[in-house]
């Protein structure tokens, strides 16, 4: 049916002629756009209903004194489906903290909540295909997990700010009322507004770039230098991923221009995910609450795991 | 009455603010209003993500979406739904 509309509205509508460059090029954009723009409704609105049952009071008290391995495990899973924006960061790393949710725990839940979420894996599936989303998932939740338990075994508690120790909650009572199910439609709704609001504009880039670009630069051009023969593919694409600071919607426009011209997969998404999960602003954020020691054991960590990961795909792909 | 706002800053702390004031004044009560902007105050608070919006010390609101002005002024009269 989409396919039907796109088809209407180059040739019947625009009166372009079958088969040239420019009409097929219009032809995809037009389709895709609105598959993702379905899709990404659709998809942030189902998410935003779960969201709503797992608010951050909630997770922390999930994850309060839970054993390292299962702990990472658990926390990695509900960074995706926890809200969380890096602005709170802070508030919610000295609540963990207070709550007896364990370092390493506590780590892998902000790994895993900015790199793996709903906006990048309907992006992924819609632009690469669902396997591409399904293995960045798993990688990135792996990422998170692994990451999240080196830090808890080299027990670095000690190079938290002392500060963080000494805050002891007032013990305020939670008052927070149940929202009854329309309520949580009704802020869902919301959510899905707010959410397009500020990635539209990157989501119809990429697409641009895959409509338009596709056939205009040499394939080749990017291969030479970081195709899947290039052993330092990996580590020189993180590198330059970790300066880099972007949401998933922002990376990837990027993300699709690389991939068009011939970089390897693997390189490529261990590419987003060091944008998305290193970034300079939240470091900044986390140096409030963290000695600078564990901030550059955290990122070497975190870079030493996306370059492995990146590996690994490079390998099975 | 106490209201505490809680938030570093952002644009939606700004406006959980202002729905505050613009709450208190429509029902014409006598409240303060007290903005925390302090990270480690927030967290001692028991506040996890921001805005909050705390009540005669109870904890009414925390996080996005912020409610709307109705909801805040229920949230302030403590008016159970």
């Amino acid at each position: 049916m989409l396919k039907g509309f796109s088809h209407y509205v180059v040739y019947a509508l625009f009166g372009l002629e079958q088969g040239t460059r420019l009409a097929d090029a219009l032809n995809f954009f037009i389709y895709d756009t609105i598959k993702i723009f379905l899709l990404l409704s659709v998809i942030i609105f189902i998410v935003s209903i779960i969201r709503s049952y797992f608010p951050p009071e909630r997770t922390k008290r999930i994850l309060s004194h839970k054993k390292e391995f299962i702990g990472s495990i658990l926390a990695a899973l509900l960074g995706v489906v926890t809200p969380f924006c890096s602005c709170s960061a802070v508030p919610l790393f000295i609540g963990f903290v207070e709550a007896g949710v364990p370092l390493g725990v506590t780590f892998s839940f902000l790994i895993s909540s900015p790199m793996v979420n709903e906006v990048a894996l309907v992006l992924l599936w819609g632009l690469f295909g669902w396997k591409i989303a399904v293995i960045y998932m798993a990688t990135g939740l792996l990422a998170a997990i692994a990451a999240g338990m080196v830090i808890g075994r080299l027990k670095l508690e000690k190079w938290v700010e002392e500060y963080v120790y000494k805050i002891h909650s007032l013990g305020a009572a939670q008052e927070i009322a149940r929202q009854t199910f329309k309520e949580r439609l009704v802020s869902a709704r919301w959510s899905t507004a707010d959410i397009l609001k500020r990635v539209w504009l990157y989501v119809i880039i990429a697409i641009g770039i895959g409509g338009f670009i596709h056939g205009y630069v040499p394939e080749d051009f990017l291969v030479r230098y970081a195709g899947p023969q290039n052993p330092f593919g990996v580590p020189i694409s993180v590198a330059l991923g970790v300066p880099l600071y972007s949401n998933a919607a922002g990376v990837i426009p990027i993300v699709y221009a690389l991939m068009e011209k011939g970089m390897s997969m693997g390189t490529v998404l261990a590419f987003m995910m060091a944008v998305t999960a290193l970034s300079l602003p939240e470091m900044i954020i986390l140096r409030k609450v963290l000695k600078i020691k564990l901030l550059a054991v955290f990122v070497g960590i975190m870079t030493v795991t996306i370059i492995g990961v990146g590996y690994l795909f490079n390998a099975i792909m | 009455m106490e209201i505490k706002v809680l938030g570093p800053g952002c644009a939606n702390c700004h406006k959980m603010e202002d729905l505050a004031k613009t709450a208190v004044k429509e029902l014409s009560i006598d409240a303060k209003i007290e903005k925390i902007t302090d990270i480690g105050q927030i967290a001692m608070h028991g506040i996890l993500s921001t805005p909050g919006l705390i009540v005669n010390g109870k904890i009414k609101h925390s996080g996005k979406p912020l409610p709307n002005l109705e909801k805040v002024k229920e949230l302030i009269q403590g008016v159970n739904r």
